[in-house]
């Protein structure tokens, strides 16, 4: 298991340390989950995202929109220390969860990935049955208590318990799309996170599927803070309480494009008066 | 219209040219089939696979040799699975292909895919028998030759079925916490049992039809026991068929049947064996 200290929560009062650069605090505004701080991730050398820095709150919904290859679904992934996983993949700068630098010497990915979980683009129920996709999960972390309560609990908060209770016993791979990806979803509640990320959730769905997501969102931001990274600008509009809008740069003189975050605010003020005329462009569609 | 004609007719001849080359593979393998079913189905019965080799013809079975091949098929599986499926899984898990030695490795292990088998007998010779393990010629020496031959065969189909399962398993185990080890255990090996054990049969049946490399490692010719134990001497078919064959046969005892009823029986549990394993392929085979 290595050297690694178990990543304590803080429970009150740490507010993660503000820095230049950071978007000032708004009225009533909750406590800051993640802090970024700088953060520039980098294959093997060559920038994909550059000097990101803002915050993102408790119980909300973080929305991160912009057009492809902007570097929004590689910023999630240092989220939760994914793109450990992918060789020549490095992160610099500061990524600060609940004030602790997930990327200090000793913290540990798994450890991370406990705490923080994800849901991909397109639905990856494993091949097995209902019940053990979502008892994996608590499984291999041991914990505690009555399997089927735990597997019932999950189902139920991710809005699926009614649809599959008779058939929990049957094979993922038998689901409809939109129901893989609840299950992905409640697969993921099963171990008890304190963020979802959630990485275009819905790019592979049909627009009821979609709407039926939403709608498990806007209940799971109760109990949870949701990072979701969107193509569909309505998404964003509609399901978050503030959204940044990335872009993508030909780099001075340089072969390569790198996203840069231009604008991070409250969804409204995004969509009805952005300050960057960049975003205007790309929420009316005129551009992207 | 004319360069119409020529080309339908030159594409009427190459398939005729292609018909007869699969005829002519086709009937070389019938005449081979009907020649050896002529002249062994008489030999065919209960006491043929339930005696033991004899001076007399008419009293000569396959049993020791039957015997023979089992046991050298477990050594040989109980071999194969664990080394074969353990160095699939760090080329294809743990490996970074940018080191030179992993690259080494994997050229290593093409070549000694197609290194003749002869070779291999000699190796089990010099190291197994005699050399520094000194097991003499027994069952186990055999078993570990043969298990030596093919174990390339195991590491590569090996590798393909764990090829064969998406990253997004793997992502998708490893967002919920798991570690890299849980991930590989509990859902990449499960999810390629099927593809591993086709290539495991696959190999066996290879190795059930060598003779070299056993009669380099001294398998016996004529022996009238079962093999009692790993560190007991053994004839497998192949050596009992080549025996018989090699035999002046006369009126009185003629050995030419008898390796024909041989042949019949090795050819009835390779196409038992090469049928389980399209079987488990066509059964399991996991659509993603």
């Amino acid at each position: 298991m290595g050297a690694s200290a178990p990543l304590k929560r803080r429970i009150t009062g740490a507010k993660a340390p503000a820095v230049e650069g950071a978007p000032t605090e708004r009225g009533e505004r909750g406590e800051a989950i993640f802090g970024l701080r700088d953060v520039t991730v980098k294959y093997i050398g060559v920038p994909a995202v550059r000097g990101i820095g803002f915050d993102i709150t408790e119980n909300e919904i973080t929305a991160l929109i912009g057009p492809s290859g902007c570097g929004k679904s590689t910023l999630i992934r240092c989220l939760n220390r994914m793109n450990d996983l992918i060789p020549g993949a490095t992160v610099e700068g500061t990524v600060l969860y609940h004030g602790q630098d997930l990327y200090a010497a000793n913290v540990d990915a798994v450890e991370v990935r406990k705490r923080i979980g994800m849901v991909f683009q397109k639905p990856n129920p494993f091949p097995k049955s209902i019940y053990d996709n979502i008892a994996f999960g608590p499984r291999v972390l041991g914990m505690k208590g009555d399997m089927d309560e735990i597997v019932e609990r999950a189902l139920t908060r991710g809005a699926l318990w009614d649809e599959v209770k008779d058939r929990l016993k049957s094979s993922a791979f038998g689901m409809s799309g939109g129901q893989q990806q609840r299950l992905c979803i409640a697969r993921c509640l099963a171990v008890e996170p304190d963020v979802i990320l959630m990485d275009e959730p819905c790019s592979a769905l049909d627009p009821i599927s979609t709407g039926r997501i939403e709608d498990l969102m806007l209940e799971l931001k109760e109990l949870y803070s949701i990072v979701i990274v969107t193509h569909n600008m309505q998404q964003a509009a509609r399901v978050s309480d503030r959204t940044a809008f990335f872009t993508v740069e030909l780099d001075k003189g340089e072969q390569h494009r790198t996203g840069q975050m231009v604008e991070f605010d409250e969804t409204d003020k995004i969509f009805t008066n952005p300050s960057d005329s960049r975003t205007e462009a790309y929420v009316t569609g005129r551009v992207g | 219209m004319r360069a119409a004609r020529s080309s339908k007719l030159r594409d009427a001849a190459f398939r005729i040219a292609l018909l007869t080359c699969i005829g002519i593979s086709l009937l070389l393998l019938g005449i081979l089939l009907v020649d050896v079913v002529r002249d062994g189905i008489g030999q065919l019965s209960f006491d043929f696979l339930n005696r033991f080799s004899s001076i007399n013809a008419k009293r000569s079975g396959i049993e020791a040799a039957l015997m023979g091949t089992l046991w050298l098929m477990a050594v040989c599986a109980g071999f194969i699975v664990p080394i074969g499926v353990a160095t699939a899984v760090y080329l294809e898990e743990y490996a970074d292909n940018g080191r030179w030695w992993n690259r080494l490795i994997e050229v290593n292990i093409q070549n000694l895919a197609a290194v003749p088998s002869i070779v291999y007998g000699i190796l089990g010779l010099a190291f197994l028998v005699r050399g520094p393990l000194s097991l003499g010629n027994v069952v186990l020496a055999g078993g570990l030759t043969l298990g030596l031959l093919v174990l390339p065969v195991v590491i590569i189909s090996g590798r393909e079925a764990i090829r064969a399962v998406p990253s997004s398993i793997r992502e998708g185990s490893l967002a919920l916490g798991a570690t890299r080890w849980q991930t590989i255990w509990r859902q990449v090996l499960p999810a390629s049992i099927p593809g591993i054990a086709t290539g495991v049969i696959l190999a066996l049946s290879r190795a059930i039809g060598e003779t070299a490399p056993l009669i380099v490692v001294g398998a016996a010719t004529f022996i009238a026991f079962n093999p009692s134990g790993l560190d007991s001497q053994f004839t497998a078919l192949p050596i009992q068929i080549f025996d018989w064959i090699s035999r002046p046969s006369n009126d009185i005892n003629n050995y030419k049947p008898l390796a024909a009823g041989g042949i019949l029986v090795l050819m009835i549990l390779l196409l038992a064996m090469n049928s389980i394993a399209i079987w488990l392929r066509n059964r399991y085979e996991q659509k993603w």
